[in-house]
């Protein structure tokens, strides 16, 4: 969903992309992490306050309910995964490794632990980072035959991407890239895909986050920062 | 009041047109409303093959504006004969090219293909993208190149009327508009992007990959409105305005000042019906401020 409260009046500009975090007949929820003046903004919002949303935009996470599936989830990229755990028709089947750098209070790791195997990995200096790695590489050799999902920072998605193709895991990725319009006009979010061409290397193509996204089987995009030959 | 307005061959039944690269094709926007209560659309940068445009980032928020370097990413004017133009509801509202090409002779080859279109209304040649390193904007800065194109592409444009996008981005904007009037441009529109930069601080780099982009949104409104009441001083030939329109008032604003139609441009990245709702909110705000006539109120301005 695409969020622009009436506060922002011309400055901010951009309404902000947002995954769903909760669903009801009456309410949509979102789970926003305070990253700049937008997002503050929306967080000091009053209740009542007037916004254009549009949505929901792009597509969304697979659901495989024969297959076992691991959720890896970094910060807020974890936003998506308690409504996809409520709504999965054999959420026994879910397993979930969650990093974090603030408490883990301070997200909604409570509810989807309450129905998913879940655990959680806290950051607290920059070497942790590897020994989360080394869990992650653990938890997707366990998960090769699965399904794998995973929404969080990029460098955290190229690690993952990077560890799904050594256990030959299949992996889908939610990206974050910053957009402007969130309905495929502006081309501001792209991301290279691969496409089918007459050459025998991958041919990529730079498609919309927005629209042909934000989830992409990890095999088919390039992310930033990736080997040229990935 | 009647909100219909004609110029250069055209007839458009209100004077707000979407702007190249920030409504996509249209068919982005059919959810959020019907594309035949437009003025006209005016479709994104098209050149003769497909361009993948720049890296990202691409995009930059700045202070009630934005930067952009997308580098004129399009499929190419094939495709978007065969794919996008059926689908457009061409016979209501006008859909207007904009064109981009590295030289004269290929704005020419593309002016044929797409004078050969009955759903093309007319072509609006962009001589003034800041983003692409080879070509453009060369041509917007240079009084007899721009000259050059537009005559390219009005000698293969087979009678559709040729709007060229004049860059504010040159010492005197003036003596563009003269050079592309007296090579035979049936309108002007005004104004693209203005260079800029930003840069973030914390990592020490330019938030575009591209380094430099075209600023726009409400920030470079005052700019566009003297970059119009420059040129509408200079040439006779209609003009379409552009530059930081967010609302029904600041399009009486570019008309008063001299426009006969206006752009709608970033403003559709602040929600994406916002075209339409300008176009519904056009009659009131004229009421409003008593205008009954475009033809009474354009250019009135009082000096």
């Amino acid at each position: 969903m695409m969020l622009r409260p009436r506060a922002f009046s011309l400055d901010p500009l951009w309404a902000r992309p947002f995954s769903i975090y909760a669903l009801s007949p009456k309410t949509i929820s979102f789970f926003i992490q305070v990253a700049g003046r937008g997002t503050a903004v929306l967080a000091g919002l009053e209740s009542g306050a007037a916004l254009t949303a549009w949505g929901p935009l792009g597509n969304a996470f697979a659901v495989e309910p024969e297959k076992r599936t691991l959720i890896l989830a970094g910060g807020v990229g974890l936003a998506p995964f308690p409504a996809y755990a409520e709504n999965h028709p054999s959420p026994s089947r879910l397993s979930l490794v969650f990093g974090h750098r603030p408490p883990v209070a301070a997200y909604p790791f409570k509810e989807i632990a309450a129905v998913t195997q879940a655990e959680h990995f806290r950051e607290r200096t920059p070497g942790d980072i590897e020994t989360f790695i080394s869990l992650l590489d653990a938890r997707i050799r366990d998960f090769h035959d699965a399904l794998v999902l995973a929404c969080g920072p990029q460098p955290f998605l190229l690690s993952v991407k990077r560890l799904a193709r050594k256990h030959k895991a299949r992996l889908q990725i939610s990206l974050e890239n910053r957009m402007a319009c969130g309905v495929g006009a502006c081309l501001g979010c792209v991301t290279k895909m691969a496409v089918a061409g007459d050459s025998p290397e991958p041919v990529f193509a730079n498609v919309q986050v927005c629209t042909k996204g934000p989830v992409f089987w990890a095999d088919m995009v390039r992310l930033e920062g990736e080997e040229p030959w990935t | 009041m009647d909100l219909s307005v004609s110029f250069a061959g055209l007839t458009l039944k209100n004077p707000v047109l979407t702007a190249s690269g920030t409504f996509g094709y249209g068919l982005e926007f059919v959810d959020y409303g019907d594309l035949r209560e437009l003025g006209g659309i005016v479709v994104k940068g098209t050149s003769l093959y497909p361009r993948q445009g720049n890296p990202m980032p691409r995009v930059a928020e700045t202070p009630g504006g934005m930067l952009n370097a997308i580098g004129l990413q399009n499929p190419g004017v094939e495709v978007f004969v065969r794919d996008y133009l059926p689908r457009l509801p061409w016979r209501e509202t006008a859909v207007i090219v904009n064109i981009y090409a590295c030289d004269a002779a290929e704005f020419g080859e593309l002016a044929g293909i797409l004078a050969a279109e009955e759903g093309v209304a007319a072509l609006e040649v962009n001589i003034s993208c800041p983003n692409v390193k080879a070509g453009g904007i060369l041509f917007g800065q240079d009084p007899a190149m721009a000259g050059q194109v537009t005559e390219a592409v009005k000698a293969r444009a087979g009678g559709k009327p040729v709007i060229v996008k004049l860059s504010p981005n040159v010492t005197d904007i003036a003596s563009m508009a003269r050079a592309c009037e007296a090579a035979g441009a049936d309108a002007l529109s005004l104004i693209n992007t203005l260079s800029g930069m930003a840069v973030d601080l914390r990592c020490r780099k330019p938030r575009l990959a591209n380094v430099t982009g075209g600023l726009s949104g409400p920030a470079i409104k005052p700019v566009a409105l003297r970059c119009l009441h420059q040129v509408r001083g200079a040439v006779k030939i209609p003009l379409l305005g552009m530059g930081g329109i967010v609302g029904a008032g600041d399009v009486l604003e570019f008309i008063l000042v001299g426009a006969h139609a206006v752009q709608i441009g970033t403003a559709n990245f602040l929600r994406p019906d916002m075209a339409f709702k300008i176009v519904r909110e056009l009659a009131e705000t004229c009421s409003r401020f008593c205008v009954d006539s475009w033809e009474s109120f354009r250019g009135s301005l009082i000096l």
